[in-house]
């Protein structure tokens, strides 16, 4: 897929962040430190972990984790909608995303932890090229 | 280094003044910290100035321009909610270092009704806030209140109760931003914020300043004067975590200064007479408890029911009011806790006086990430 320009003017489909790699099979990816085994979401010069320059191996991760923990936000900064619940998951291959949790109620209740939950990606707005900008989200993993 | 003391303080009352700028109140704390001291302009060898939200102003210098040129270093510094503190920390090292005698850290923030909420998401181009969780504070400590409702069984009410606390100390305290009493009905009830704290167990915006000054051991001796000696000054960086990044280490950064400073000062949690830790909001007080080893792993929760952390308890946790009540003028924060402190060691805090103390512990954090202590002794 060509990067950049638009001049056949047909629009896109953009990952929100570098880390989320989109396709039939959309999933996040990590840096993995070769000398300490540290995961990151995104690009490190150094790894923060150990110092080594590198090398650092790409990995695929996993579109299952677990709840680790959550807030319900319902004040934000100005033109967020509220309310929502703003988590940290963790993946099993030792990494921890920060990320929306959605088709749950705002309601500590309803949300325990150590859920099960899984990836899915949803347009959230268009860029000033008229692209789609795509976001990952998770929800309670399906039960099958 | 050798022997730093606190020769003077000074601090405005904590609220909103529209009517005036930055080198304004900034000028104001430092004359009474001048006055404090029985010093002039003329005798301060340096100025480090605290201020996060004009730290391209140059507040220091133009704090100078108020109440004298003498032509004197200025460090400008900005360090997150350590701002002040790590403006404290520069005249400390400038005294310790034998380089000068005498040195103020000012510290100032004018934030009228902008804030914790402030910065962040007015971008909405570009910006995943609330799309991606969320970085800003309320969310970012919610979530770190939630880690040790899920690790320790800890309850809303909990921490609800440290409002409760925090308000009731405030209303000793002249200077505190608000000095009304909240029951815990009305904390529990209020708006929420980001779960589980509601608007009570967030601090409130606004402007204040505040000043020490700092003197050598041979000045000290000059003056007649309480003397309040700095037992040590530690900062510390987040350190790498597992959750690097997704979950700013709030805990991990206080421990280590923690440790640092116990050492340094040679003094233990349980010889502290009282404590002004970081609570800009009610989980990051209760989790800071058990960072400062003011009790054990897992015992906060049990000690906010006995009492423990209250005036009058076995470790009294901000007399003054904290930043729930008092407030959180962000540059001006780690100085005013310094000044908390020092009236005490001083027997000078009035009606909310902790009786016969003898050390104090002035901690900080901001994110991400800075945390600053100093352990002060009479
Ligand atoms: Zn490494």
């Amino acid at each position: 897929m060509a990067e950049g320009t638009q001049a056949s003017g047909e629009k896109k489909a953009r990952p929100i962040v570098p880390f989320l790699r989109l396709g039939d099979r959309p999933h996040l990816v990590g840096k993995k430190c070769d000398q300490c085994g540290a995961v990151y979401l995104g690009n490190r010069v150094a790894c923060s972990k150990c110092s080594t320059t590198g090398p650092f191996s790409e990995i695929p991760l996993s579109t299952k984790g677990s709840l680790w923990v959550y807030s319900i936000v319902h004040q934000s900064a100005p033109g967020i909608p509220t309310p929502y619940v703003a988590a940290i998951v963790d993946l099993p291959e030792g990494v921890s995303v920060r990320c929306n949790i959605i088709d749950v109620e705002p309601d500590p209740a309803k949300i325990p932890f150590g859920m099960p939950v899984e990836m899915i990606t949803r347009k959230v707005r268009e860029d000033k090229e008229g692209n789609d900008i795509i976001a990952f989200f998770f929800r309670p993993a399906s039960k099958n | 280094m050798r022997n730093v003391y606190v020769l003077g303080v000074g601090m405005i009352k904590f609220g909103r003044y529209p009517d005036k700028d930055v080198p304004e109140l900034a000028a104001q704390a430092a004359l009474l910290a001048l006055k404090d001291a029985g010093m002039t302009m003329k005798d301060i060898q340096l100025l480090a100035s605290g201020n996060l939200l004009q730290a391209g102003a140059m507040v220091g210098q133009r704090l100078l321009q108020q109440i004298g040129q003498t032509g004197i270093p200025v460090i400008n510094v900005a360090n997150a909610c350590a701002t002040g503190s790590t403006a404290f920390r520069e005249a400390y090292f400038a005294v310790g270092s034998g380089e000068y005698e005498v040195a103020m850290a000012v510290g100032s923030e004018q934030m009228g009704k902008a804030g914790l909420l402030g910065g962040g998401g007015a971008s909405r181009e570009g910006s995943v806030e609330g799309i991606l969780g969320s970085g800003l504070m309320p969310a970012v400590f919610g979530q770190a209140g939630v880690e040790h409702m899920r690790k320790h069984g800890t309850k809303m009410e909990h921490f609800a109760k440290i409002s409760v606390k925090n308000h009731k100390h405030s209303t000793k305290n002249p200077l505190s931003q608000y000095q009304n009493e909240m029951d815990l009905d009305a904390v529990m009830k209020a708006r929420m914020i980001a779960y589980p704290n509601t608007l009570y167990m967030c601090c409130p915006t606004g402007d204040g300043a505040a000043a020490a000054i700092v003197v050598s051991e041979a000045v000290m001796k000059k003056y007649a004067k309480k003397p309040v000696k700095v037992g040590c000054s530690v900062l510390t960086s987040d350190p790498w975590s597992d959750r690097d990044l997704t979950l700013p280490d709030v805990s991990t950064l206080t421990r280590t200064a923690a440790k640092q400073a116990y050492e340094r000062a040679g003094v233990g949690p349980e010889d502290l007479d009282l404590v002004e830790l970081h609570d800009c909001f009610a989980t990051a007080e209760l989790l800071h408890y058990e960072n400062l080893g003011l009790c054990k792993e897992g015992e906060a929760g049990r000690g906010v029911d006995e009492g423990w952390f209250a005036h009058g308890g076995k470790s009294p946790v901000n007399v003054s009011g904290g930043l729930l009540s008092k407030g959180h003028p962000l540059g001006a924060t780690g100085v005013a806790n310094i000044y908390e402190v020092v009236m005490h060691l001083r027997g000078e805090a009035g009606a909310r006086q902790v009786e016969g103390a003898k050390v104090g512990l002035a901690h900080v954090i901001g994110l991400g990430s800075a945390c600053t202590i100093h352990i002060l002794t009479a």
